[in-house]
């Protein structure tokens, strides 16, 4: 029955964040703006590493480069849908205090909300994936993928973010108009640190302190590693992980997702009880 | 008469650019995340060049554009995106029954915005000059702020072109300064000379103040990456800088008083939720 019902709340939390997302336009100019937006971020790296290779894209360090700046668009835009769903609810709309008083569990309802923003990037990377394959000569043979280490880490992974997510979305709560500051800074701390472009053993020895510290790192690695197994081999010099096996890399990102389970609902329900008691559940800071 | 009018629309501008000059200091968290965030992408792109060994030009090169998102995306969430928040939280209405002209309104918006931006943009640049040891020229220091400065007044005239275009835009407002983040970093080579995107495409993106103005600036602070990486001389883009200043401007004010027509027209001007 509280599943059902809990299942009810996802689905119908889904339906409005894609109706938020999508319906402000025509079918067509949302898939427009749904291509342009990842391809774009991706073409920069491209045209930077052209630049200055001269157009020799069919190296390993491309593919590398490439595969992780197309997974890492999962990382900010689940990180900034969950924590955009508090600042459009309570400042944008006004309509928070009447879903934190419906009969639901409010956990269900952000989880919803993003699980949408989640399913739009897969169509983001799904599709900067297939440009590089196709015009880049990114490194993916579908026959080579390791999918015992590719599917775990997908999900795992995108569930760590979600969890992190929950954390920003509790700070969000506490603070004024911060919301896309502090996800962007989040992110923008991984993708310096957690070897999304580049590898971590390029970064000053402290930095990469942290970036073992970070399960992004894991990601990534792993994501790579399931994907396209040949290009991990062949890329020269290590990525900072060469040590660990897949299983290791897994393990590790299944106990730091545990690990943020409890810090991020710890610092969601510090927040959640703060924002009550100081009658922030319905606070606007326009400026 | 003149006069106060004059006046009254000088008070106009200083009013709406207060809250944004006076916000800068009060909301000092924000400057922190003002600061650190571009310096994130910017560390990350200059590690990039590092890897790849480019020329030590690239990572002062990523370190300006860099310095540049910052105008960019205040041009797009405070300005262009600004009368249509308004809007939505119901300011507008109050902009539009007081004494003053709305060009007012949008001078002291970018007046506002400039100030806080150009607290972030600084701190970006001499940090990630310190932080990469990057070596600058100022042998030309007049043409410098020359430059700098055309090039925030055609930015921030298109800004506040977008700002009245943007007045009667319901959510697609916000997808659309998504939509033009992005892409418009990578036409107007934010993070690459733009002349790499070819001379069409890069003729095109000119119309973006930011790629020739950018590009203009790298070519001063490293005085011999000009014939390699530069797209025009620096002498015909502060030419087309000026063009563009007065253009846009003058766009502004015309798209202004057109969509303003067109509001009252359509009963659009305080609709909230669309």
């Amino acid at each position: 029955m509280a599943v059902s019902h809990d299942l009810r709340t996802f689905k119908n939390a889904a339906w409005l964040g894609w109706q938020m997302e999508a319906n402000w336009t025509d079918p067509f100019v949302f898939a427009t703006y749904s291509i342009v937006k990842p391809l774009a971020g991706s073409l920069i790296l491209v045209f930077m590493y052209i630049v200055i290779t001269g157009g020799e894209t069919q190296t390993p360090f491309f593919s590398y480069m490439f595969i992780g700046n197309a997974f890492y668009m999962f990382v900010a835009e689940v990180l900034f849908g969950v924590t955009w769903v508090i600042h459009d609810d309570r400042e944008h709309y006004m309509t928070l205090k009447q879903v934190y008083i419906a009969p639901i569990k409010f956990y269900t309802y952000v989880f919803g909300r993003a699980a949408i923003k989640i399913a739009i990037t897969t169509v983001g990377v799904l599709i900067t994936l297939a440009f590089g394959v196709i015009w880049l000569g990114v490194e993916i043979d579908l026959g080579a993928v390791d999918w015992l280490v590719f599917i775990p880490a997908l999900l795992i992974g995108l569930l760590t973010i979600l969890i992190m997510g929950l954390a920003l979305g509790g700070v969000t709560f506490l603070t004024a108009k911060h919301g896309m500051g502090i996800n962007e800074g989040i992110a923008g701390v991984f993708y310096v640190l957690s070897g999304v472009i580049f590898p971590i053993t390029v970064l000053p020895g402290w930095a990469q302190t942290i970036s073992h510290l970070l399960p992004v790192t894991y990601w990534m690695e792993a994501l790579r590693r399931g994907l396209s197994p040949d290009l991990m081999a062949s890329l020269p010099g290590s990525t900072g992980l060469s040590d660990f096996s897949n299983l290791e890399i897994l393990l590790t990102l299944a106990l730091s997702t545990v690990a943020f389970l409890f810090i991020s609902t710890a610092i969601f329900r510090y927040a959640d009880r703060t924002a009550r008691r100081k009658g922030k559940i319905d606070w606007t800071t326009s400026y | 008469m003149t006069d106060t009018w004059l006046v009254t629309n000088l008070r106009a501008i200083r009013g709406r650019a207060y809250p944004r000059v006076i916000g800068s200091k009060r909301e000092l968290s924000w400057l922190f995340f003002d600061i650190t965030l571009p310096l994130l992408t910017v560390s990350a792109y200059a590690y990039i060049y590092k890897y790849i060994q480019a020329p030590d030009e690239f990572v002062g090169f990523v370190i300006l554009g860099g310095a540049m998102t910052a105008f960019w995306l205040n041009i797009l969430w405070m300005m262009a995106s600004q009368l249509y928040w308004e809007k939505e939280i119901g300011n507008l209405q109050l902009y539009l029954i007081a004494p003053i002209s709305r060009m007012s309104i949008l001078a002291g918006m970018a007046v506002g915005g400039l100030f806080m931006t150009a607290i972030r943009a600084s701190a970006t640049m001499v940090i990630g000059v310190l932080l990469f040891g990057i070596v600058l020229s100022f042998a030309q220091p007049v043409m410098l702020i020359l430059i700098f400065v055309v090039t925030m007044i055609s930015l921030y005239g298109m800004g506040m072109m977008f700002a009245s275009l943007y007045l009667l835009l319901g959510r697609e407002a916000y997808h659309l300064s998504n939509l033009l983040t992005e892409p418009v970093y990578l036409a107007s080579g934010l993070y690459f000379p733009v002349k790499a995107l070819g001379f069409w495409a890069a003729a095109g993106a000119s119309i973006i103040p930011i790629t020739l103005g950018l590009d203009a600036l790298r070519q001063l602070f490293y005085p011999g990456s000009g014939a390699e990486y530069g797209f025009l001389s620096v002498n015909t883009e502060l030419a087309i800088l000026a063009v563009l200043c007065v253009a846009f401007l003058w766009l502004s004010k015309y798209s202004l008083d057109y969509m303003e027509k067109l509001g009252k027209t359509t009963g659009r001007l305080t609709l909230r939720w669309q």
